[in-house]
């Protein structure tokens, strides 16, 4: 089965005052078809980079897009021409952002901005794109939706307006939804309303979703695959149950040992990783973990670990097996 | 429960009491307003000034606005001539009712070319930035540090008196009117065209404009629908401030004589065959003096009082 999106060796930097910023190096990755793929990482890790250089919506310049490939039915979206892809943006590939405070514009109705794909996309007439709006709104869970049409932003909470954008982001049913953090800016309550609304509209719309996230309880709860990244870096691939159960790379165990777990002493305090992510202003030669893993061994220091196959369903880039402290 | 025993007190209340629906934007922008009484002031002056140009056409015509009577040169007022003649005997009262026209026309439809030209490059300008940024922005600069005085009268110059007649709605312009409102419109726009690009630079980085970007809407849609009614505050407060600069930057050109020809009057050219009577007939330039004046004051309690309704940051409620 071909995967529905096919990234291959992705490189995104952005040339600011203060130099070069390497922000995504190399990054490979696919999405099958109705699969639930979750991205981990710490904040600046290059996350939401990749998903944004994906749909080409990082700012060109400072940004710049080296290299790299990112295919959706046989075709290169970091390719093809401008209009093309506004054209697959909303309708083929969605995406809901972090902040539901900010991302509604302030001054115009909710009914104006989810008919908006509707119009652009499907060519919809007013009254038509109206009943479509107002299924939709019903679709995420929105009471008397008709009426809340001619609403505006600042009238709704914030749990509301994230609903707003999922139906927003699915008004044209698109295969592909990403989400980036779309629960980080709400409360845990709200948070654990719309990962449910999500995934059922997942069953739904049969539809496919990168869920970006930091929180590896979220992860838990979604998604069928992981990816960990670390500066820019796949360091990690792998089905969530393995990842949870027995994870390979050392930053990848550090995050789950740093975790509150309820069936731990609860007198212990949580293990926390030494030192600080490496600047991404230099360029990566070494492991970028290495400065800070506790299995480092000389070669670390010298050589970036490729990501390497280590099993069907299982990618790991790392020299050293933590399971024995020596060399792979 | 028995009978007759009285409901419960919230059973008294009715759901659709007890949610008064939200106040619209334009509810509270008027609220905000309504409490500025010098804009209050403005508004009122303004309309009865805009009733006086325009229902006043209905006791004199041009033709008698027009009409010179040697005979009857530099009367003071009378009650034939309710504010007197001019230098050759036109009838000031009917000469400021028509020149009220002129000159509320130049004032609004040179704050329209202002406003559309400086719309346009400030969007252009602050949505793309880069290299066209630059170059709009280096073309604001060369007009800003041309003297608009100086620009004007040379523009007033050369074109002056190029342009043919034009009629419309059933009356005769002259074409020196046209020339006005293009130069005064073309002269003012940088001071607008910055506050746009300002504004636009600013609201392109919000996050709704990255998500409305991510649905695939297109570039203009973004510009027009996006961006531009989150900047319409200001610009309406630029262009009613607009109106009053256009006002008074028309009279001083008709003042030197190179404005608008009569004997179509504005209020400016009225002035200019003032100057060499200040003291001797006042009302050839009190009258005309005192409308500007009021226009301008007006336009600018307005322009400030919606410049506080429209603030988003205005903690007047």
């Amino acid at each position: 089965m071909n995967p529905l999106l096919q990234v291959r060796n992705l490189i995104t930097r952005f040339h600011t005052p203060e130099g070069t910023v390497y922000a995504v190096n190399g990054i490979s990755l696919h999405v099958n078809e109705g699969e639930t793929l979750a991205i981990v990482g710490e904040s600046g890790c290059g996350k939401s980079v990749t998903m944004l250089s994906i749909l080409r919506l990082i700012p060109i310049p400072p940004g710049e897009i080296v290299a790299g490939e990112a295919i959706l039915h046989d075709r290169d979206l970091l390719k093809m021409k401008d209009a093309e892809l506004e054209n697959i943006r909303g309708k083929e590939v969605s995406m809901v952002f972090q902040d539901p405070m900010t991302s509604l514009n302030p001054v115009l109705t909710i009914g104006r901005q989810i008919s908006e794909s509707l119009r652009v996309h499907l060519g919809m007439e007013a009254d038509m794109a109206k009943r479509r709006t107002i299924e939709l709104l019903e679709q995420v869970g929105i009471s008397d939706a008709e009426h809340r049409l001619g609403d505006y932003p600042h009238q709704f909470s914030g749990g509301m307006r994230q609903r707003v954008m999922i139906a927003m982001a699915l008004a044209c049913a698109p295969s592909l939804l990403i989400a980036d953090e779309p629960t980080t800016a709400l409360d845990v309550t709200i948070q654990a309303q719309i990962m449910e609304l999500v995934i059922q509209l997942r069953q739904q719309l049969g539809m496919a979703i990168i869920w970006i996230t930091h929180d590896l309880g979220v992860v838990a709860g979604i998604a069928h695959r992981v990816i960990v990244m670390y500066a820019g870096f796949i360091v990690e691939e792998a089905l969530v149950e393995d990842l949870y159960e027995n994870p390979k790379h050392p930053y990848t165990a550090s995050l789950l040992a740093a975790l509150p777990r309820v069936d731990r002493r609860r007198d212990r305090r949580l293990k926390s990783i030494p030192g600080a992510p490496p600047s991404l202003l230099v360029e990566p030669k070494a492991c970028p973990f290495s400065l800070r893993c506790e299995f480092a061994l000389e070669q670390c220091a010298g050589e970036n670990p490729p990501l390497e196959q280590i099993s069907p369903t299982r990618k790991l880039a790392c020299w050293v097996d933590i399971s024995t402290g020596k060399a792979r | 429960m028995k009978p007759d025993e009285p409901p419960a007190p919230h059973a008294l209340l009715n759901a659709d009491e007890l949610e008064t629906p939200p106040l619209t934007i334009a509810q509270l922008t008027w609220r905000r307003f309504r409490r500025h009484k010098m804009a209050l002031f403005g508004a009122t002056m303004l309309f009865l000034l805009v009733l006086y140009a325009f229902a006043g056409t209905i006791f004199f015509s041009e033709a008698y606005a027009n009409k010179t009577d040697t005979k009857a040169r530099l009367q003071p007022p009378s009650a034939a001539h309710p504010f007197g003649t001019d230098t050759v005997g036109r009838d000031i009262l009917a000469r400021t009712i028509y020149g009220g026209q002129i000159s509320i026309i130049i004032g609004l439809t040179a704050m329209l070319v202002e406003t559309i030209v400086g719309v346009v490059i400030g969007a252009l300008s602050g949505y793309y930035g880069g290299k066209l940024d630059s170059l709009l922005m280096r073309v604001t600069e060369a007009i800003i540090v041309i003297p608009q005085i100086f620009l004007l009268l040379v523009m007033a110059k050369y074109f002056g008196g190029k342009v043919p007649n034009i009629t419309l709605l059933g009356r005769t312009f002259s074409g020196s009117v046209v020339v006005i409102i293009m130069i005064i419109g073309l002269t003012s726009w940088p001071y607008l065209a910055r506050i746009v690009r300002a504004e636009f630079l600013s609201l392109k980085e919000n996050e709704f404009i990255l998500a409305a970007r991510a649905i695939g809407t297109p570039t203009h849609e973004i510009i027009l629908r996006h961006i531009l009614p989150n900047s319409i505050a200001p610009i309406i407060v630029a262009a009613t401030l607009g109106v009053a600069s256009a006002i008074t930057t028309e009279a001083y050109i008709s003042f030197l004589g190179l404005g608008v020809r009569p004997p179509t009057a504005t209020w400016g050219n009225m002035l200019e065959g003032a100057y060499n009577y200040i003291e001797n007939a006042y009302w050839l330039w009190v009258f005309p003096g005192f409308l500007i004046a009021i226009t301008v004051l007006s336009i600018n309690f307005l322009g400030d009082g919606l410049r506080d309704a429209l603030d988003p940051h205005s903690r007047a409620i």
